[in-house]
């Protein structure tokens, strides 16, 4: 056999050297064969040993043992396919090799929750309060043939005495509604449309640094005729009560301060207000949405006629608010929403027991926890402010002596906030109220305070809650300080600075 | 304090304890985590029995809730928080437990 196949690998040679240098027809290929053969020798391939050309089987037999020895014990996994840089355990199956270059999630990419002001997560307590009104009990509570109504309805009469101890008030005086937004609309409307009706008090006194709701609401009754009085606030975000007292005339009828101001955290003196409201016979209504179950309020200390309350900042349910209606001295009001006669006739509608229920809840929860969680949060907050003031060319936003910890405003001057905001996307955070987010107006509020349009534009509003962690805090203080220091770094203005230029003095082109 | 009471209060702050770290949530595990703590340090030195008692039916039925709510908490799971960590890096080995997503940007 070993003979032959040198015989055979020979010929085959011969001939396709032979093949290479014919044209394609087969009768000339034919011709020229004849003709070219005996001149041999000229080809592209040189003949090679026989030996190379044979096949061993002996040797090819154990080469392939070797290379299978080899190979036993090699998982897929640690086997990397040639020019595809990935392992054989994700060449096996397309999905794997499409997952291979996915980034990966289990590092968590959920940012962390620090605007406690916007709403606030729902407290699992209030939940579980919550679940069997969603569930089972589900009777009308102004249902009063029936059991279903009577059960729900005592379940709703506790969870108003819950939040009427929260404030010291009186359960009657818990006007429940959609939130602090029907609640000021419907104290600063219903207020003032019954005087409209009854007196001459056309006059209504506010804040320029209250919620949007207050103010649109002012604007709707200066519509109907109604003279509306917008207090200033000094640098630090307070009213002057010099001017308050100068602004009330006889013939105004409702004052309107909020208790905490929802961007800056700022504590109004609302004992001394309510004082001189009560004082000069005027109607005092105070937003405490951003107070109430945060610091202490007790309606009867503070002197205030009309308080609105709003759920969901106090760890309960969105969807549902409360106001508070004074009844000794009566605080007469005209109803936004008539119909069925509920809550005294002022907000008529059936109540959401469910939604009621966790409010109640969240109010007893709030009450209950308060010294825990203010401690905690002022332990938070002072980190927190204390770090970012820390770097340079910062400032905190409103009055530090009479501020609500859990509200930290901070101006980072040179760095635009929204950019600053885009850049934090781990950080979930507000430059501003959420009504107002949408937009790239500088906040109203820190223009109140004299700030100007840059300042107002590079602020950021922190929020701390019951559910903010030390890590966390750890976590957006490097983080700040990390995108602060570069989106700086970027800035040229910045460059200035540093170069000691004022950027005042410079006369910027027009264009 | 009675040996009795000791035990069953020991008894309640572990379970209690362990029933917090079942929350899917982080910041709602780390309160509960946190608030049970603190509770217990907070009444470590109470000696009225009868105030004893009162806080011990107070904290079977925070167990009860937290039994509740864990549940309600793991059938609704999100992503983890930024700050959670965990698992990082090239999947080794048989398990198949680290999650990977293609990040396609923003929708």
């Amino acid at each position: 056999m070993s003979n032959i196949a040198p015989t055979a690998a020979r010929q085959a040679l011969r001939q396709c050297s032979r093949r290479l240098s014919t044209s394609s027809s087969p009768f000339a290929t034919q011709a020229q064969r004849a003709c070219l053969a005996p001149r041999g020798r000229r080809n592209y391939v040189s003949e090679s040993s026989p030996k190379n050309a044979t096949v061993n089987v002996e040797t090819t037999i154990r080469q392939d043992q070797k290379a299978f020895m080899k190979e036993t014990g090699l998982q897929p996994r640690d086997a990397e396919m040639p020019t595809t840089g990935m392992s054989g355990d994700a060449m096996m199956s397309p999905t794997a090799g499409i997952l291979k270059q996915a980034s990966v999630m289990d590092e968590g990419t959920r940012p962390i929750y620090l605007d406690m002001q916007a709403t606030t997560p729902t407290d699992p307590r209030v939940l579980d309060a919550m679940l069997p009104y969603f569930t089972g009990l589900y009777g009308n509570p102004h249902s009063r043939t029936h059991a279903y109504g009577w059960e729900t309805d005592q379940a709703v009469e506790r969870a108003r005495k819950h939040i009427a101890d929260l404030i010291g008030a009186d359960p009657k005086e818990i006007i429940f509604t959609s939130g602090a937004t029907e609640s000021n609309n419907m104290s600063i409307k219903g207020v003032a449309r019954f005087f409209k009706r009854s007196g001459k008090k056309n006059h209504i006194i506010t804040c320029q640094t209250e919620h949007k709701c207050v103010l649109d609401s002012c604007r709707h009754m200066q519509d109907e005729g109604f003279e509306v009085t917008y207090l200033p606030v000094g640098q630090d975000g307070l009213i002057s009560m010099d001017a308050l007292e100068k602004a009330i005339r006889p013939e105004t009828c409702l004052v309107s301060i909020m208790t905490v101001n929802n961007e800056l955290g700022v504590i109004q003196p609302v004992e001394e207000i309510g004082r001189l409201c009560r004082s000069k016979k005027v109607f005092f209504h105070t937003d405490g949405a951003q107070a109430v179950g945060k610091i202490p309020v007790d309606v009867n200390k503070m002197n205030v006629d009309l308080m609105s309350i709003s759920a969901h900042k106090i760890y309960g349910p969105n969807g549902i608010g409360a106001c508070y209606v004074r009844r000794r001295p009566r605080v007469r009001i005209d109803p936004i929403i008539s119909g069925g006669g509920q809550e005294r006739g002022l907000r008529s509608g059936t109540l959401a027991p469910a939604l009621v229920i966790g409010f109640g809840e969240a109010a007893r929860i709030a009450q209950e926890e308060m010294q825990y969680d203010t401690k905690r949060i002022a332990n938070l907050s002072a980190r927190l402010s204390s770090g970012l003031l820390a770097m340079e060319h910062t400032s905190l936003n409103g009055s530090p002596a009479h501020h609500y910890p859990g509200c930290v405003n901070v101006s980072f001057a040179y760095v635009e906030g929204e950019s600053l905001l885009m850049a934090l996307k781990d950080i979930a955070l507000s430059s501003g109220s959420a009504c107002t987010s949408a937009s790239l107006e500088p906040s109203y509020v820190l223009r109140a305070l004299g700030n100007s349009d840059e300042s107002a534009h590079s602020s950021i509003r922190f929020g701390i809650g019951r559910f903010t962690t030390d890590e966390e805090i750890d976590y957006v203080l490097k983080a700040v300080q990390e995108r602060v220091s570069f989106l700086r770094e970027l800035s040229p203005l910045w460059e200035l600075v540093q170069e000691g230029v004022d950027l005042g003095s410079i006369e910027w082109s027009q264009h | 304090m009675s040996t009795a009471t000791a035990v069953e209060v020991r008894s309640l702050y572990r379970s209690l304890a362990r029933q917090a770290r079942q929350f899917a949530n982080y910041n709602f595990r780390e309160y509960a985590k946190r608030r049970t703590r603190d509770a217990f340090r907070e009444h470590g030195a109470e000696t009225d029995e009868r105030r004893v008692q009162e806080l011990v039916q107070k904290g079977l039925q925070e167990l009860q809730v937290l039994k509740r709510q864990t549940v309600v908490s793991q059938f609704f799971q999100l992503d983890r928080l930024v700050v959670e960590g965990g698992k990082t890096g090239k999947q080794k080995g048989n398990r198949n437990d680290i999650v990977r997503v293609k990040d396609q940007g923003w929708d």
